[in-house]
């Protein structure tokens, strides 16, 4: 199984998290919204360019920048 | 038994809190701040049952730590003030998530009461839910409601009441593995060995927010007893560095994983069954294809902007116009009761004019609201930050400072007062300043005649080119300003864009209604007041001092001169006359001549005043802009409304208050004044564009943030004015221009 970061998964590319790798408040503030190890994410869609990134996971949606989506690593299922 | 209590309401923005806040309380509701932060703080009454409740509607949060200003005043309201229930309202289609908030009310041990909102959609989606289960996991009960239609909010209110009359709950013990734990046993003997801060808090929790690093509990502790937390801090930093050596991650993120993992674990045992793949697209999914793809979205948003945009200023034109004709009308009422002199001054142009000037907004603020409530609760407004973002982030703004600017003038014609009440959508803290300070910078409609004097009188030619030049200096100085403001005084690291896309969904009526009508209240109420005040000091300014007697008998004695060379005839003409009778030539010879000795004593008199005295004062150093006293006043003025910068220019330059109704007779005396060329008019325009905003604006301003940056604003906006304007003139002038 390859793991990537979420900046390099193609639109509709689903996985699990594997590791988030940031402490402070934008680690604090990634877990709150769900985005910790074994959650299942699915890529919803970028933005008209590219930057942010809509994520699909514990069946809502969530953005992020691909700079904040840099720091997510995720086990491509399949 | 009938009970009087406080109950607050917490949950995750979007899971349906307002809805059901509105639902409960009805029309019964009330909006303030917290104290120091511009966080609403609604709150409204509930009675059943003969139980008068108190409800007190939080902020919406993920989450209880001291992240953002949202969570501490959440956090703070219910240690503090300690309401008999907290209500959690939870997004039954996203229980997973809403859930972790519910985690964290229960480890703090306050009675907690859960409403299972949305119950319909989550069917709508294959998801059923064992609310029964849910309740004896979480030891609380839940309560299946729809806020939107009311559907079991009896039921809840019932169920609140229980929880009320029953005695408190042990606080939620979540395992958090055994380093943590050990951890957690050692800070707890500590803790409650010496009673630290245990008045507030359940001593675990006192633990689990050290591992945590909870900024706001670490500075508590070192200032109740620095002792105490020197040793927690100690441990702490032990439990997180043996973490970060064997297992590489963070003692924090262990418990946030832990909590995911109690939730996931009661979600198992048969708490929620789901039809579909939870990770399927629905309808609203679908939407997005459309509204947010690459091609199509922006588009479709450049469509809907310019239709907000329409709606707030071609729609509040109707109520805007009954407004400024109602005070016309008073005005002239006043007028012609009152006699001549300070008194009918002061209450025309000091009060009329700045009552007028407060609630002439009203209808504009409470469309634009309006508009902007539309797009949140439908969820739209989040797509839009989604699609700018990229290009908002490269000035160190949020996708969301883009409506403010919009508002503001962004399409010329706008209007910076609803424009810096939109920065309300921004919950990122720095971005939302540095958006405040730059919004003004856009062209808003009270500018446009001030353009339009200039333009036409020095760039004939191309009207619509220059307007659309002048629009785009704005956005190029306002995106570059923001830069430079958040390089500077508002620095730091973007806020995070982890942002939920909602789904989209109906706004209900009522809710529109709510929220439009608080949010215009609160500006007549709160700003009105002060921008009266400022209001007077500013036509005090203009008239004070007045001219000496000895001057002001020399102008009666002009006209007395006027008087006694016209024939008498003539001059019964002239005073038998009312407005629109057509007059003889010699008696409009007359009456010409006499406005014209008064507009000379008025521009003398205006000279005299303070406002004068300010603008003459200044010109040795305005000379490097290129501008003349007459226009310093002009620019003093513009501070009550850019508007009365024309009107100002007029009386300084000695034009009769018939003349200046008429732009284009200032246009051609601005050309022939020796001191006007091209290059003057440039400059003025820039600064124009870019200094203080009127005063409505800065009261605005300092009301969303703290008079510190309504200040600020008006320091840094007419430095950069006029560092730009002089950069210009200079620049011109060694051009040869």
């Amino acid at each position: 199984m390859a793991t990537v970061n979420i900046r390099n998964m193609q639109v509709n590319q689903e996985g699990t998290i594997a590791s988030v790798k940031v402490g402070g408040e934008l680690g604090r503030r990634l877990r709150d919204m769900g985005l910790v190890p074994g959650t299942a994410i699915k890529i919803q869609g970028r933005a008209p360019l590219y930057d942010p990134v809509a994520l699909r996971l514990k069946g809502f949606t969530l953005t992020l920048r691909n700079n904040e989506a840099d720091l997510i690593d995720v086990e491509i299922n399949g | 038994m009938t009970m009087d209590f406080c109950i607050a309401l917490g949950g995750n923005p979007n899971a349906g809190k307002t809805t059901l806040f509105n639902a409960l309380t009805g029309s019964r509701q009330h909006v303030g701040n917290y104290p120091g932060v511009t966080v609403d703080r609604k709150e409204g009454r509930y009675v059943q049952n003969g139980h008068d409740m108190h409800i007190v509607d939080l902020p919406g949060t993920y989450s209880l730590t001291a992240y953002s200003v949202e969570e501490v005043v959440a956090r703070d309201f219910l240690v503090n003030e300690r309401p008999r229930v907290t209500i959690n309202i939870v997004d039954a289609s996203s229980l997973e998530r809403n859930l972790y908030l519910t985690i964290q009310f229960l480890e703090l041990g306050i009675p907690t009461c859960v409403a299972l909102n949305m119950i319909d959609v989550a069917r709508g989606r294959g998801i059923e839910i064992d609310d029964k289960k849910l309740s004896r996991l979480l030891g609380v009960p839940v309560v299946p409601i729809v806020a939107r239609s009311g559907f079991g909010t009896k039921a809840l209110m019932n169920a609140v009441a229980t929880v009320a009359e029953t005695p408190h709950l042990q606080p939620l013990r979540v395992s958090y593995g055994p380093d943590l734990e050990t951890a957690i046993l050692e800070m707890e003997k500590i803790i409650t060995g010496k009673s630290f801060l245990t008045g507030f808090y359940p001593s675990r929790w006192i633990a689990v927010k050290y591992l945590e690093n909870d900024e706001q509990i670490l500075e508590k502790g070192r200032g109740t007893d620095p002792q105490i937390a020197d040793q927690l801090e100690a441990i702490t930093r032990k439990v997180g560095a043996h973490i970060e050596e064997t297992l590489e991650t963070y003692p924090e993120a262990m418990i946030a994983d832990q909590r995911y993992g109690i939730i996931s674990s009661m979600l198992k045992q048969g708490v929620i069954k789901e039809r579909h793949d939870r990770n399927r697209l629905f309808l609203s999914d679908h939407i997005d294809k459309i509204l947010v793809n690459r091609f199509a979205g922006p588009i479709i948003m450049l469509l809907v902007l310019m239709g907000l945009y329409h709606f707030v200023f071609t729609y509040s034109e109707v109520p805007v116009a009954w407004c400024a004709r109602t005070f016309e009308w008073l005005s002239d009422k006043v007028s012609t009761t009152l006699p001549d002199g300070m008194l009918k001054s002061l209450v025309i142009s000091g009060v009329i004019d700045g009552v007028g000037g407060v609630l002439g907004f009203v209808p504009l603020i409470m469309f634009m609201f309006f508009g902007i409530a539309v797009l949140e609760d439908s969820g739209y407004l989040a797509r839009v930050a989604f699609m700018l973002d990229r290009v908002f982030q490269i000035f160190g703004l949020h996708g969301s400072s883009v409506m403010a600017y919009i508002v503001s003038g962004g399409i010329a014609g706008g209007c910076a007062v609803p424009g810096v009440m939109a920065t309300r959508t921004l919950r990122s803290p720095k971005e939302r300043i540095a958006t405040l300070l730059t919004a003004p910078f856009m062209n808003c409609g009270a500018k446009l005649p001030v353009f339009a004097l200039l333009i036409a009188a020095f760039f004939p030619h191309s009207r619509a080119w220059m307007m659309f030049i002048l629009t785009l200096i704005s956005w190029m100085g306002a995106l570059l300003a923001a830069k430079f403001l958040r390089m500077t005084v508002v620095k730091g690291a973007s806020t995070p864009f982890v942002m939920e896309l909602p789904p989209y969904r109906l706004p209900t009526f009522r809710g529109l209604m709510i929220h439009t009508w608080e949010r215009t209240w609160q500006y007549a109420k709160k700003a009105g007041t002060i921008i009266l005040c400022i209001s007077v000091l500013l036509w005090a300014g203009m008239t004070f001092p007045r001219l000496p007697d000895a001057q002001v008998e020399n102008y009666a004695s002009q006209r007395r001169g006027i008087l006694l060379t016209t024939a008498s005839l003539v001059v019964e003409e002239l005073e038998k006359a009312s407005g629109s009778q057509h007059l003889s030539a010699a008696a409009a010879e007359l009456k010409d001549d006499l406005l014209a000795v008064d507009a000379r004593q008025a521009a003398v008199a205006l000279r005299h005043s303070l406002a004068g005295r300010v603008g003459t004062g200044i010109e040795s150093v305005t000379r490097w802009a290129g501008f003349d006293w007459r226009t310093n006043i002009a620019l003093l003025g513009g501070f009550a409304a850019k508007e009365v910068i024309v009107s100002t220019l007029g009386t300084a330059y000695s034009l009769s208050s018939v003349d200046t109704e008429a732009t284009d007779s200032l246009a051609v005396k601005l050309v022939a004044e020796p001191g006007w060329r091209v290059l003057t008019a440039w400059s003025l325009l820039v600064f124009i564009m870019f200094y203080a905003p009127c005063f409505v604006t800065v009261v605005c301003i300092s009301r969303e943030s703290s008079w510190k940056w309504g200040v600020f604003s008006m320091v840094f906006n007419t430095s950069l004015a006029f560092f730009l304007a002089v950069m210009v003139y200079q620049t011109g002038v060694a051009l040869g221009y």
